[in-house]
């Protein structure tokens, strides 16, 4: 009944091969936007800015670079960490060696230098596959950590190492620093978002993502029809990264407005948004999104229950936290082990057949 | 439409408590790799409002709610924490993190609310003139830094030329800060520094000691915190490193840290600006009202330790500075502005320490618009492994201002030229 393409006629090419072919879905995206951009930045406050919307929003752009890496183009990665602080180190270098330039542009520019140094660590990939990749990459992991504890020029030579981000504006309203209102963070990181994952999808759909599918399925056949994977691998090094290191910067700038790049962006944070992809679903933009929202929500809202309505012991909570989460991510790969995004599929597939299942 | 949307605001209104408690929030962590400093700290903080809250009804009549929420040492869930309790009305933060103080400087700055991080933070917060909301007396760590080399400079009479001495240090803006502080006093003493670091979490520091056990420093000092404290005790112990060669600041210097090192512990010297141990008179209050009644916080078995008597002195400091802002306002439901002027124009005495049962616990401590950060003073405590207690091994050391005093004002300075903030109390 729902999700049917019965009575939606395509006449030109380009309605036929559009993102959303089916009309309930394409009226669902409208919906879903028309809310995010003009319902939700009049009602949030700085609590749920701060504690779900950002983080979701930056998590998601993350997940969704790394998505690009590993789900469409195969290349196991856990240098999300050390990426994203490359994205966060230029920013806040870039910030401060060039106040009079628009946040928008600096954080843009933080993704390019990303893109670089992704692009550098993405040589190895021509050589080695699989563990032994992911084993390079956690290198890459560990050695920007550690370059941006060892060398102070990252942190303009502060004592403490730490980087704090100064006040900017976009469009005379506050988007960095303290007194940003909870509107302008949301709006500022939605609207990169939007934009980047419109990005992605399309790429994914075009000849760049085919390629980088090609690869992932089988790179000799690939390379047998045409495929180079030179510059397949590198350019999926280099998208990924960028949209990485567009996620650090925002969340040193915007999110955090100030880190140190051992607590905010070690190894558990490569973890993090390796396991988001996973529980999402490789290979897939929506799976990006129902990754951050399931790892970055789920703990807020257990927390906000286990304290706030039940009153227990707040490490009680946090130790039942964890298990919780723990067990779901398990349950969650057994039942589907395509990840969320699959289930969404399935469920869209019933939708049709339903009421009259056969 | 409109007429929902008012019913809904008028529910959230009335659904927040009302605002006639004095909230002080406690950003605890009793979980994860810090809980072993974070456990006792939080239970000594929470125990102290406690025992106002029985025996006096709170603070000028008014009751004081502290709800905790946990932080886990880490950065995202600080902010959520500080957002989610904002809103009940706070009127101090204290998180005990260096990281979440860095986050929460510029927030509570726009918030008008009062940030107190005695002895950890941001060291240059103790200028007043640049850091109007955060307040960091007694002691920073430059002045810990500066304590302990005096005391080496005792150890050795007068002279450290030509010594080794290693700092190891937790590998985050907290173990970074006394670096700076340890170049410039080894340039003015003549000695050698070796840095350290050991990454987060700290429980891997096989490498680390092995470097100490090649180059044999004459002195370690450790900023060390959670975890890393008690491995790096076993590690010293390992390498029959000489224990009362090894000085801890005041985060590196708890029961748990030496505990599990057992006797060989021995000898294991930190400096601390408050006392420890439960001879005060206060404890009899504290079992009377708290204890035997069954209110202590977390599971009450953390009483009387070096970092429980260190949240029981923050709690006690916030509540001093909350009864100088009822003073001075006239009134004891006092805003978060209101407890600002307190904390600025705090006058801790000795008389009033005894009044509160802790006779010879502190220094005392007399704020002002442009010092934030106290006396800079602290006591060296010496680890006795067969009583299981730290046992006095000096008086109130003094920091070396000289040196310290234009390292503050450059890196305030640098602050207030990054945030484009004007100097105050001119």
């Amino acid at each position: 009944m729902f999700y049917r393409e019965a009575g939606d006629f395509k006449t030109t090419y380009v309605e036929d091969s559009q993102t959303f072919p089916i009309k309930l879905d394409r009226w669902r995206y409208y919906a879903v936007l028309a809310i995010a951009f003009g319902v939700i930045p009049f009602l949030i406050n700085d609590y749920w800015a701060n504690a779900v919307f950002v983080p979701f929003l930056i998590y998601s752009i993350a997940a969704i670079g790394l998505n690009i890496l590993v789900g469409y183009c195969g290349q196991v990665s856990l240098g999300t960490g050390g990426f994203m602080a490359v994205g966060a180190y230029a920013c806040y270098k870039l910030m401060t060696a060039f106040p009079e330039v628009s946040i928008l542009i600096h954080v843009l520019l933080a993704g390019g230098i990303t893109a670089g140094v992704g692009l550098l660590f993405g040589l190895p990939s021509l050589r080695i596959k699989g563990f032994y990749l992911a084993v390079a990459t956690l290198a890459a992991q560990f050695f920007l950590v550690w370059l941006f504890n060892k060398v102070p020029w990252f942190y303009n030579y502060s004592a403490s190492g730490q980087i704090s981000a100064p006040e900017r504006t976009v469009l005379g309203h506050f988007v960095t620093g303290a007194n940003t209102t909870a509107s302008a963070k949301y709006l500022f990181c939605l609207v990169i978002l939007v934009g980047l994952a419109w990005l992605a999808r399309n790429l994914t759909r075009g000849t760049a993502g085919r390629k980088w599918m090609a690869i992932r399925d089988m790179d000799i056949a690939a390379e047998i029809i045409g495929v180079n994977p030179l510059t397949t691998k590198l350019s999926a090094f280099a998208i990924s990264s960028f949209y990485i290191g567009v996620a650090g910067a925002l969340f040193f700038s915007v999110y955090l407005g100030a880190v140190e790049v051992g607590e905010a962006f070690g190894i558990q944070k490569s973890f993090l948004i390796l396991f988001m992809v996973i529980i999402g679903g490789l290979g897939s933009i929506f799976g990006s999104f129902a990754g951050a929202a399931f790892l970055v929500l789920l703990p807020v809202f257990l927390k906000n229950v286990l304290v706030g309505q039940f009153g227990w012991a707040t490490d009680l909570a946090a130790h039942i936290e964890l298990m919780i989460v723990g067990a779901l991510i398990v349950i969650f790969l057994i039942a589907e082990p395509h990840g969320i995004a699959q289930l969404w599929k399935l469920a869209k597939e019933k939708l049709r057949l339903w009421p009259f299942p056969h | 439409m409109k007429k929902t949307l008012t019913a809904l605001a008028l529910a959230m209104a009335v659904a927040t408590p009302a605002l006639a408690e004095l909230v002080v929030p406690n950003l605890s962590y009793r979980t994860g790799p810090y809980a072993p400093s974070g456990i006792p700290y939080a239970d000594g903080f929470s125990d102290y409002f406690e025992l106002l809250n029985a025996r006096d009804g709170g603070i000028g009549g008014e009751l004081v709610s502290v709800p905790e929420c946990e932080t886990a040492y880490n950065t995202e869930k600080g902010v959520e924490c500080y957002e989610a309790t904002k809103g009940l009305g706070s009127l101090v933060y204290n998180p005990l993190s260096t990281g979440i103080t860095y986050q929460l400087i510029p927030k509570v700055t726009a918030d008008g609310i009062t940030l107190y991080t005695p002895g950890y933070g941001r060291t240059s917060a103790a200028n007043g003139k640049v850091f109007a909301n955060v307040f960091n007396y007694p002691a920073n760590y430059w002045d810990g830094a500066s304590i302990i080399i005096n005391h080496l400079l005792d150890q050795e009479g007068g002279s450290l030329e030509g010594k080794k001495i290693a700092l190891i240090y937790h590998n985050s803006a907290y173990g970074k800060e006394p670096i700076r502080t340890l170049q410039e006093l080894s340039k003015k003493h003549g000695y050698e520094l070796v840095e350290i670091p050991v990454d987060h979490p700290g429980q891997e520091q096989k490498s680390q000691w092995l470097q100490i056990r090649r180059d044999k420093p004459d002195y370690v000092i450790m900023y060390g915190w959670g975890v890393m404290n008690s491995v790096a005790v076993q590690e010293a112990v390992n390498i029959k490193y000489p224990m009362d060669h090894f000085i801890g600041i005041w985060w590196s210097g708890s029961e748990n840290d030496v505990e599990p090192a057992g006797d060989r512990a021995n000898g294991y010297k930190m400096i601390s600006f408050h006392g420890t141990g439960s001879d005060y008179p206060i404890y009899a209050d504290l079992k009377k009202y708290v204890i035997d009644a069954g209110k202590a916080a977390g599971a009450g078995d953390q009483v009387g330790t070096a970092l429980y008597s260190r949240g029981m002195y923050a709690a006690m400091v916030i509540s001093e500075a909350i009864r100088k802002a009822q003073e001075m306002a006239g009134h004891s439901a006092v805003t978060a502005a209101e407890v600002r002027e307190g904390f600025e124009n705090l006058d801790l005495t000795e008389e009033r320490l005894d009044e509160l049962g802790l006779p010879g616990f502190a220094q005392p401590i007399k704020s002002t618009c442009a010092d934030h950060g106290g006396p800079g003073t602290a006591m060296i405590f010496q680890w006795d492994a067969a009583a299981g207690a730290w046992s006095k091994a000096s008086d109130w050391i003094e920091a070396d201002q000289d040196v310290i005093a234009p390292l503050l004002a450059e890196d305030s300075a640098a602050f207030a030229a990054e945030n484009n903030i004007a100097e105050r109390c001119n």
